[in-house]
């Protein structure tokens, strides 16, 4: 019995993800070698047909370029906001408590919200930021239907709901890094910005390496929603990514072959991440 | 500068960013707050009201009649305590036999289970997904939005971590006095593993409650539906722009997530850092 029960307390999980991850996997490969027939009714094998088209297809090259651009912004600024706020949140200042709760916040407010309160933020007729546009510099901006201001929103909703989740982290890591090194600099006449930079910086870069690729796979999954509330892909396909293109070309255009090519290709951008992030956090473990 | 003056700079400086980013943050949530309950005529007025003039609570009621909120809430609820549950039972159980137990093809299954790490099953895989609930005839159900998503690596792992931290002392004590592996399982393992299974709740709960692709795609009939999707419903419907009753839909579907975090801010975010649990 003690032998078999390992294999028994395992079978809840495997089932599941036999089931809906590996399975549903391998549907989508054997997929992407398929076009259904004009009336869904028979399957013809195409080989790498799907893909190739795939690359040749103007729309589906855009939405890539588009993630490679969004994904490096939003992510560069949110590493770097969430840093330097986390270093001033370590620093002990009146009130610390009371700010990080406020900057917390968001990391409990769904993506799908957070498009949704920029949105109104945003709205060109009732939105405060154009208030402050219009005072500021007597401009009034279509932030979420003209180029390159969606863009623009997207990153701005996008930075404001991942900031807390790399803050968390980075207090976390930031509060280990010892006071003494710090404070050794300190009296050798390091300024705040070396110090910061040389010696902080430096010793939180595994935990830095860990939220760019959590922050990678977030704001290429969990984008959904903050795209299809505030801009639908739109103006013009100008904000479509990768996952919206999928959307569009499995659920809106039923076209299934040419989007399981799609799936594929984004498995295999996951399959290089998670190869990454082992291969990264093996070496961590090494050097505790 | 003095070095003591130089400090009391830098802290002030360091004081006046952090309020003025702090105040930037949370004032979405705020505005929210305000222009929910602000009458139609209002919304519109310009510059914009930051604070309500009235308590215009009529909106509130709106969004409830121009979306089931009742129901969706009630389905967002079901959704979230179904899969939590699912992950929390299909955690312990890995997490137990990764942490306590020797068998053959260990390394392998661990190996199987963490290749799945990054890929979420609900964007990756939703094509396939979906063909298949089709097949099963769950379209439309707590099946298909629950069942695929009860089992997790990253919770497993935190489990089998905090599983590995306890003294194998008690499970050999344990068993001289006669209890199974079962038995010590539920009575003394996960009794002591409170804490890190609090966390673990709190962070899918949320996760559960804030999905959004997958309700999407999976639920055709409006009474299936969840209040994420049911803030879209609303902006749909709400084509001349009424941002009240918008901003009201919008505070209802955030409100359990947000209670959650602010009475609970501390075990959720020491939960958080252990187990790293992404969206």
């Amino acid at each position: 019995m003690r032998k078999l029960l390992p294999y028994i307390l395992l079978i809840p999980t495997f089932v599941i993800i036999v089931m809906f991850i590996y399975f549903p996997a391998g549907t989508a490969f054997k997929m992407s070698f398929y076009k259904t027939s004009p009336f869904g009714n028979r399957m013809i094998y195409v080989g790498f047909r799907n893909f190739i088209q795939l690359f040749q297809n103007p729309d589906y090259l855009y939405s890539v370029r588009f993630t490679l651009i969004y994904v490096s912004f939003s992510v560069t600024i949110t590493i770097f906001l969430a840093f330097i706020l986390a270093f001033m949140l370590t620093r002990g200042v009146p009130g610390t408590r009371l700010y990080r709760t406020f900057l917390f916040a968001p990391y409990a407010v769904s993506p799908a919200i957070a498009g949704t309160l920029w949105t109104f933020l945003l709205n060109p007729v009732v939105g405060h930021v154009n208030y402050f546009f219009m005072q500021l510099f007597g401009v009034q901006v279509e932030w979420l239907t003209s180029k390159p201001y969606a863009f623009y929103a997207l990153i701005f909703a996008t930075v404001w709901k991942m900031l807390p989740f790399n803050m968390i982290f980075y207090i976390a890591s930031i509060q280990d890094v010892s006071t003494d090194l710090v404070e050794a600099a300190t009296l050798d006449g390091a300024g705040t910005m070396t110090k910061v930079w040389k010696i902080v910086f430096p010793l939180v870069s595994p935990i830095t390496f860990y939220l760019v690729i959590m922050n990678i796979v977030m704001t290429m999954f969990s984008s959904f929603a903050i795209v299809d509330v505030m801009t639908r892909g739109g103006p013009g396909g100008y904000t479509t990514n990768m996952i919206y293109r999928l959307y569009l070309d499995a659920f809106a255009f039923q076209k299934r072959g040419p989007a399981s090519a799609q799936s594929i290709v984004m498995f295999m951008i996951m399959i290089v991440i998670t190869i990454l992030y082992f291969n990264f956090a093996e070496r961590r473990v090494h050097y505790q | 500068m003095t070095r003591s003056g130089r400090q009391r700079l830098n802290t002030i400086l360091i004081e006046i960013v952090l309020i003025l980013v702090s105040f930037i943050f949370i004032m979405p949530l705020i505005l929210a707050v305000t222009m929910s309950l602000q009458p139609p005529e209002s919304v519109f007025s310009f510059p914009p009201k930051f604070f309500p003039t009235s308590f215009h609570w009529q909106n509130y009621v709106e969004a409830f009649h121009t979306v089931p909120f009742g129901r969706l809430l009630l389905n967002s609820a079901i959704v979230a305590a179904m899969i939590t549950a699912g992950k929390i039972i299909t955690g312990t159980l890995a997490g137990y036999a990764f942490a306590n137990f020797k068998f053959f093809g260990k390394n392998f299954s661990f190996a199987f289970l963490f290749a799945t790490l990054f890929l979420p099953a609900e964007t990756v895989m939703i094509v396939p997904l979906f063909s298949l609930m089709k097949q099963f005839g769950w379209v439309n159900t707590y099946w298909a939005l629950t069942i695929p998503f009860m089992a997790s690596a990253t919770n497993t792992f935190l489990l089998r971590q905090h599983f590995l931290t306890i003294p194998s002392s008690l499970e050999d004590s344990a068993r001289i006095d006669g209890a199974g592996p079962m038995t010590y399982f539920i009575k003394i393992l996960l009794p002591l593993s409170k804490a890190v299974i609090g966390g673990a709740v709190i962070i899918n709960f949320v996760y559960s409650w804030n999905m959004y692709l997958w309700p999407l795609i999976i639920t055709m009939e409006d009474k299936m539906k969840t209040v994420q999707i049911g803030v879209k419903m609303l902006i749909d419907a709400e084509s001349a722009n009424n941002w009240g009753i918008i901003m009201a839909g919008t505070l209802i579907a955030v409100l359990p997530t947000l209670i959650v975090f602010f009475t609970l801010q501390d075990l959720f975010v020491r939960s958080l850092v252990r187990s790293g649990i992404k969206e």
